[in-house]
């Protein structure tokens, strides 16, 4: 387990997007990164001067860095897909704690909808990786392809209706939460009618358990307790944070209906000291609704297959007793390609009570998972105000 | 012959025997003789303990269903005449699963269901690669 004893002793200080998200054909993945680092170090009230610690994935941070005029006496480019950014938490409380920086700053930027280039920053296409010999020569390749195949087993093993009124209600719950966020992309009404009525991607996914593909930009500031408690904001304590993954390709997943966060998540809980039932929001990476299914067992909200019962009758929307992605997720918020920093910007939104409409009632704890690659990698962070 | 447009693999040094076998239209995996266990994809340390102590071992083409989809937005353009088309995992006798296509039946979920029996069928793409693929058995 990771060291309790490090719970509470860096604090996210700082969190934003870039200036523009949806559709932006006018500017980089670059410009998203440092436009995002710009905004976050704003909130923290903090300089680019004061970073000595340079995090991102999909990127190498030579590139992000250089870009940025920043010199990082520690820096990290760990790529473990849209997971990366909340791994990354874990990361720099490890190098903030060993003296190896002492302001860490995490960016992200992407321009999955309208790159002039095809999105290879993660390096999938090269021909050694073993998916480009055993899985794309069938047309396997992607993550709705992929996902979509974990999610037929899991089908299998629960019951098809019952999985699919849960698909459902968590793609129709995500975007009641969108249309509340100014900033989400998908803002109109869905039923379940339209759910069912949207075209097939891959069975059994419709167009509607798949996420967005937009061009956006996050990052996140954390530095020490003693520096948090002198910025103007309120810190954001990281409790506990931990990581795991155990395959690369869907087809070695282990089970394809238990993602990583079945160790990822005990052990950041555990560091925290908390357990599921004192947290106030639960922020579960959406990258379809399958993903969000599977990670709640996974995490132990509940045990395998009883994750459609757990979100029935519509109660991870707004209202609902289980405050799941407020920010309407990946799947009607925003989505570029690693979404997982948007999960920590959202919630230390929620926490700090800076979410208008949406805001959730003096929430004190929030739960955090990435995933990334193919069901492949999450990281797990718990964090909380006083 | 039409130009061959989808993706193509490129064999790596610990793959050579699978491809060359498979353009010989036989399914070859790789057996741990510390462990027992017999696995996919190639490579000549065992993941399931990491012993050296592994061979290739012919496999008997048959196996089960384990999971499926069926695909109907093509992810490059080369699948484009193909969608819907069924991609699958196939878990051989012995416990290899294996990534694959399910040919020859509609793609539909009313005709696929994990569990099924299929057997290997080879699929001579190019001069150089034939993939295996499966059917359903009987």
């Amino acid at each position: 387990m990771p060291n309790a004893n490090l719970s509470r002793t860096v604090a996210i200080v700082g969190a934003a997007e870039s200036d523009e998200l949806g559709v932006v054909p006018h500017k980089s993945a670059l410009q998203h990164h440092a436009e995002a680092a710009h905004n976050a170090l704003a909130d923290a009230g903090l300089s680019v001067k004061d970073v000595d610690g340079l995090f991102t994935a999909g990127f190498s941070t030579l590139i992000t860095a250089e870009y940025m005029g920043i010199t990082p006496r520690f820096s990290d480019s760990t790529s473990v897909g849209g997971s990366s950014f909340v791994v990354e938490i874990a990361h720099a409380l490890a190098a903030i704690n060993a003296g190896m920086c002492e302001v860490a700053v995490i960016t992200h930027g992407q321009t999955g909808r309208s790159g002039r280039a095809s999105g290879n920053s993660s390096g999938l296409y090269d021909p050694n990786f073993p998916n480009m010999q055993y899985e794309q020569p069938y047309g396997i390749m992607g993550p709705p392809i992929n996902y979509s195949m974990a999610c037929t087993r899991y089908m299998h093993q629960y019951g098809e209706e019952r999985t699919r009124q849960a698909l459902a209600e968590i793609a129709v719950s995500t975007r009641k939460w969108a249309q509340m966020n100014p900033k989400a992309q998908m803002r109109e009404p869905m039923s379940f009618d339209d759910y069912h009525a949207s075209r097939w991607i891959s069975w059994p996914f419709h167009l509607f358990d798949c996420c967005l593909v937009t061009d956006a930009g996050a990052a996140v500031v954390l530095t020490t307790a003693a520096r948090a408690r002198d910025l103007p904001k309120k810190p954001v304590w990281v409790l506990g944070a931990a990581e795991y993954h155990d395959h690369f390709m869907m087809s070695q997943m282990p089970d394809l209906t238990r993602t990583p966060a079945y160790v990822s998540g005990p052990l950041a809980l555990q560091m925290a000291g908390v357990t599921h039932n004192d947290i106030d929001l639960a922020m579960i990476y959406d990258s379809f609704t399958y993903t969000v299914l599977a990670t709640l067992e996974s995490l132990g909200y509940c045990k395998p297959g009883e994750g459609p019962d757990f979100v029935a009758n519509q109660r991870t929307a707004p209202g609902g007793d289980f405050a799941l992605n407020t920010s309407g997720g990946g799947l009607s918020y925003t989505h570029p390609g690693m979404y997982g920093i948007f999960l920590l910007v959202e919630a230390v939104r929620q926490l700090r009570g800076e979410c208008g409409e949406r805001q959730l009632k003096d929430p004190k704890l929030s739960l955090v998972n990435g995933t990334g690659g193919q069901l492949s990698s999450t990281g797990t962070t718990v964090l909380a105000v006083d | 012959m039409a130009e061959y447009t989808k993706s193509l693999p490129i064999p790596q040094p610990e793959s050579d025997f699978y491809w060359e076998k498979a353009k010989a239209h036989e399914l070859w995996l790789t057996h741990c003789d510390d462990c027992d266990s017999t696995y996919f994809y190639p490579r000549p340390i065992c993941p399931g303990c990491f012993s050296r102590n592994t061979k290739p071992m012919q496999s008997s083409g048959k196996g089960t269903i384990y999971t499926y989809a069926i695909v109907h937005r093509a992810p490059l353009p080369g699948w484009r005449d193909d969608v819907p088309y069924i991609v699958a995992q196939v878990e051989l006798e012995g416990g290899a699963r294996i990534p694959t296509n399910i040919v020859g039946v509609e793609p539909d979920p009313a005709n696929l269901k994990v569990g099924m029996a299929v057997e290997v069928v080879f699929d001579d793409v190019t001069e150089k690669i034939t993939l295996p693929k499966f059917k359903l058995a009987g």
